[in-house]
This record gives structure tokens, sequence and C-alpha cells, in this order.
């Protein structure tokens, strides 16, 4: 019946929406931040731990939707290993290519999200692990919310 | 023909041209009606009626067109004074839907009235439009919010504590008539009745009764009674405030403009009487006259009809759902309004409405506007699907092949 949705509930984000991986709290952590979408209250906390300007292992907390909890733990995995340039151009590419469907360069395993611009209520889920990644980086503890991406 | 005792139901859909279509390639059905309901034809029309034959400005003009949209708009008010049977027609103020309305009690009424130490009284079941204007009038005033507690994923009041919780401090007692999130229908009657005794001003939120069932503002004995168009089958932008006459008349105005002075100096300004103190500026003049087309297509059908109609499906619906495993029901179980509010395990709410919406079952998926109900409970959202008089029970059926083909899908 949901042949026609299988752009956007693609193998790899059922697997991770079901196992999400680098799914825990991280006490101590370097930094971490709130991730919130106020269209529908989902909410994550996002953890770094960090070796200088590289990120040694990354996690997250939270309840959302299967995508939102897809792209967390897709993130996270990414993140590990990767200095603040590589996630700071990832995030540049992945954010283009979930509102518009252009990949740019090499996305990898996060290119399963490229069909997500198609379904725009979804987009914001997607996004959000993103933001709070970045809001992480900057060191805030504050939250983020999704408010300023347009449906 | 309808009439009102026995309405053909299946020829009232044939009024609303938007339900005849295919969504992703399949059938729409259409259980989005507590966000907004369709409009039938009747309505569509009225609107073109106005804009191709009346369009002009209200209340100003001595030309022909003008008296015909005043005309128009003030017969609209006589109309919804019918529909909800109050006293005159003075005591109908025209707003853009529930929210304004109950933004205007606490900017006029509630500032002259609230201070330090006072108690705005509301249930936890409320919409955040029944909400945040009392947290902010709180803010301004000093004055405390407190809450009839809810007990549960039933979503019933707990009134068994209404007596001790109405003390001397409490100025209003604000309650929503039908919850949109849980479907839980509030005896308002008796609860106006016990804030009445102790001369306690009370505000139904009525935004997902009004076009349900039967509406009489002065049995049901509250002082304010709020409701939007847009779910009661007529256009949006266009809501109404009820409110009795003693208590309008002692309330400040709240917007300043034109429409609602007798006459102004450059320092000093006289105000209208009620109704028209509160309408400052050119309204919305194909609104009401939408809304009118709207209260009589409904009263045509009859209300009780549609409230039999809706409960029907609710609970044919409830009991539908919850034959199946892995899923949680909320709501009463007996005498809900028309909707279900459900989540499966494991599976998020928008997920659930991504998938029924690809199978064109458009449903609502999230906090329906009641995050703090939603944190009580211990769930972010919730999937609803909310009924209206041209919803089938083979449409439910269809909903309940989709959730189960949902919960497939998630576990495959
Ligand atoms: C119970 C309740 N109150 C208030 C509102 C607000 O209505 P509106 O958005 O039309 O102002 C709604 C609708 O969303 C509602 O369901």
């Amino acid at each position: 019946m949901f042949e026609d949705l299988n752009d956007l509930y693609q193998q790899v984000i059922l697997d991770h929406c079901k196992k999400p991986r680098n799914f825990r709290e991280m006490t101590p952590c370097s930094c971490s931040a709130q991730g919130r979408n106020p269209l529908c209250g989902d909410q994550l906390q996002l953890f770094l731990d960090m070796d200088g300007d590289t990120v040694r292992d990354a996690s997250f907390v939270g309840s959302g939707c299967c995508i939102s909890k897809a792209s967390a733990s897709l993130l996270t995995d990414f993140a590990k290993g990767k200095t603040r340039a590589d996630i700071e151009t990832m995030f540049a590419s992945v954010h283009e290519m979930i509102k518009t469907g252009k990949v740019i360069g090499d996305v990898g395993k996060l290119a399963v999200f490229a069909g997500i611009y198609k379904y725009p209520a979804r987009v914001k889920c997607a996004i959000l692990s993103w933001h709070a990644l970045m809001s992480a980086l900057k060191g805030g503890d504050q939250e983020v919310t999704t408010e300023s991406e347009q449906n | 023909m309808s009439t009102p005792h026995h309405p053909d139901w299946s020829t009232l859909r044939e009024d609303f041209p938007i339900l005849h279509q295919q969504v992703h390639g399949k059938p729409l059905v259409y259980f989005d009606n507590a966000a907004t309901s369709q409009k039938p034809r009747s309505v569509i029309r009225s609107l073109v009626h106005y804009y191709e034959h009346d369009n002009s400005n209200v209340h100003r003009g001595i030309h022909e067109l003008s008296n015909r949209a005043t005309a128009g708009f003030e017969a609209a008010r006589v109309r919804t004074a019918k529909f909800i049977n109050a006293a005159s027609a003075d005591e109908i103020i025209f707003t853009r839907g529930t929210t304004e309305s109950i933004n205007l009690v606490a900017n006029t009424w509630g500032t002259k009235h609230l201070k330090t130490g006072d108690v705005i009284l509301l249930t936890e079941l409320e919409h955040h439009s029944n909400l945040v204007p009392w947290q902010m009038l709180a803010k301004r005033t000093g004055a405390r919010l407190v809450y009839v507690p809810v007990n549960g994923d039933e979503g019933l009041l707990d009134l068994s504590q209404l007596d001790a919780l109405l003390t001397p401090q409490v100025k209003l007692f604000a309650m929503v008539h039908i919850s949109n999130s849980m479907g839980t229908v509030n005896p308002v009657a008796e609860m106006c009745a016990q804030a009445r005794q102790r001369g306690i001003t009370t505000l139904v939120d009525g935004a997902q009764s009004a076009g349900h069932l039967p509406v009489d503002v002065q049995a049901i004995g509250c002082d304010f009674f709020a409701f939007s168009g847009h779910k009661i089958c007529g256009p949006t932008g266009i809501g109404v405030l009820w409110g009795r006459t003693a208590v309008l008349e002692a309330m400040p105005p709240w917007q300043g403009g034109g429409e609602m002075i007798l006459s102004v100096g450059y320092h000093k300004t006289e105000y209208k009487h009620a109704p028209h103190r509160f309408e400052a500026g050119t309204p919305d003049i194909s609104g009401p006259i939408g809304l009118h087309a709207a209260m009589d297509y409904l009263d045509a059908i009859g209300r009780e009809n549609i409230w039999r109609h809706d409960q029907d499906l609710a609970t044919y619906a409830y009991e539908q759902l919850a034959a199946l495993d892995g899923i949680r029901l909320f709501g009463p179980q007996t005498g809900r309004a028309g909707l279900v509010s459900f989540l499966l395990n494991d599976v998020h709410a928008h997920d659930v409405v991504t998938l029924a919406d690809q199978a064109g079952v458009a449903l609502r998926g999230g906090h329906h506007c009641t995050q703090p109900l939603m944190h009580k409970l211990g769930v972010e959202s919730t999937a609803r699907a909310s009924f209206y008089f041209y919803n089938t029970r083979a449409e439910v059926d269809r909903l309940v092949a989709v959730v189960k083909e949902i919960q497939k899908f998630f576990r495959g």
C-alpha cells in the first residue's frame, strides 16, 4: 500500500529508526544541545565528546518520528572522527539536499534523505538533529528550534 | 430531500465539491474536521454572490450597495444569535475566530476585573487559545492560573474537586465545551452553575461544539461563549464572541478605530454600545455572510442529527481501533464527541499521518495545541481522526484498514 513512500522511508531509514545508533546519554560530555520542533513538540538532546576540533564521540536521546530519529542516528554515526570544518561543509550540503533534493558532492549514507524535499511537512524532522549538532558545536547549551525553516 | 428528522447523509455529501477527489491516487477520506470543516456549495455560492453583487463597506455608505452589504452583515448577526439562542443580536460580536474572541475577553473584561491575588480557573484540557491569553493576562495583572485536573488517558475532568477549586479568589472560570484532542464532552451547564452560584464569571470555548450539537447559551448559563466559523462549514477569518448584555456593557473597548465610535474629538472619544464598540475598523463582511449560509445549512440538517451521526462514527471507530493490538486510545470510552485520538506502539504520530495520507486518509498528528495536556499524559503527540456529518462508516473502515497496514509496515 505504501510503495510510493519508498523514497521517504528507505530501508536504511527504517533500520535506523527501529534501531537507533548512539542512542544514549553521554556524561560527562564536552558539549550538548537541545533541538525542538515546535510543530510537533518533538525534542532531542545531542551530546558531543570533543578532542580539540575533532568529534571523538557523538550520541543523542529524545523522542521523535522515524525520520528525525533516523536522521539523528545517521548523523551521530557520521560525526564521529570528523572535524568542525568537515561537519560545517556537510551541513551545508545536507541542508540543501533535504530542502531541494539537489545533492552536491559526496554525502555518503546521508543520501537516503535526498527524497525528503517531496514531503515538505517532514523536512523539519530531518533537519532537527543537524540544528542541534551545529548548536552543540558552537558550545551553546541553549535550545534550538526548527522554527526558522520554512515549510 | 432531507428533513431535519431523517437526513439523507449520502445526498448531503454531494453538497461538498472538495470531497470528490483523489489524493495520491486514492479517494479522499477527510478526517481532519476538528482542525477545519469543509464548505458546502451554498456557503461558497454565498461568498461569490456577495462579491459579484453586493460588495461594499458597511455602516458607512448611503448608497444601495452599502445598504445591501450592511443588511447582509447585520442579518448574519441576528442569525448567529438564533443559532446559539442568545437573548439579543446585540450580544453577538464578530471576531476572527475563537482565539480572537478569547483574547478580546482577556484584554477588556480581564484587564478591568483582575488584580494581584485573583485566580483564573481553567481545565487541564484547554486548547492553547484558551490558555495562553490567560497566562498573558495573569502576567500583566498578577493573577494566578489554577486548573481542574484530568484523570488520565480518558480525558475526563475530576469534577469532584470543582467545589473546592472555586475559591473566593476565583474571578473567572474558562472551560472547553468539547476537547479537540480527547473528544471529552464537558458538562458545561453544571460547571457554569457552580461558578455562577459564587458570582464567578464563566467563558465556554465552543470551537468544537457549536457546529456539532445544539447550543443554547442561556441554558448553559455562561457569560461568554466563543466559536469559529471555519469549523462549522463557514469561511475562515470569521468567528463569534457571545457575551451577556450586562457583562458586555460594562467592558471597555479593545481596539480603537472607525466603526466603534459615537463621536471623536482630538482628545476624547465616545464609544458605541456593544457589539459595535468591539468591532473597530472595516470588518470581515463576506465572512458573516458565509457564516449565515453555513448556519442555515447546518440547521436544515439539524444539529441533534449531526450529533447523533458524529457519535455513531466515533463509537464505531473507537470500537474498531480498540480491537487492534499495540494501540493506545485517548478520550472517554462512552459519550465521546466525533473524534478519536490514538497512538501506535513504536510508531510516531507523524509517521502514522504521512502513511495514512499516502492512502488518501487525511488525519492530524501532533499535540493539537494542547501541549500541557500531552505532557501530563506523557506523550508528545497523538494521531487524530475527527468526523463530521459527511463522513461515513465505510470511511472509518478504510481508516482501520490503513492503520493495520501501517502497523505491518513498521513491523515488517
Ligand atoms: C477547542 C478549541 N479551542 C480553540 C480553537 C481555536 O480556534 P481558531 O484557531 O479558529 O481560533 C480550536 C481550534 O483549533 C479548538 O479546537
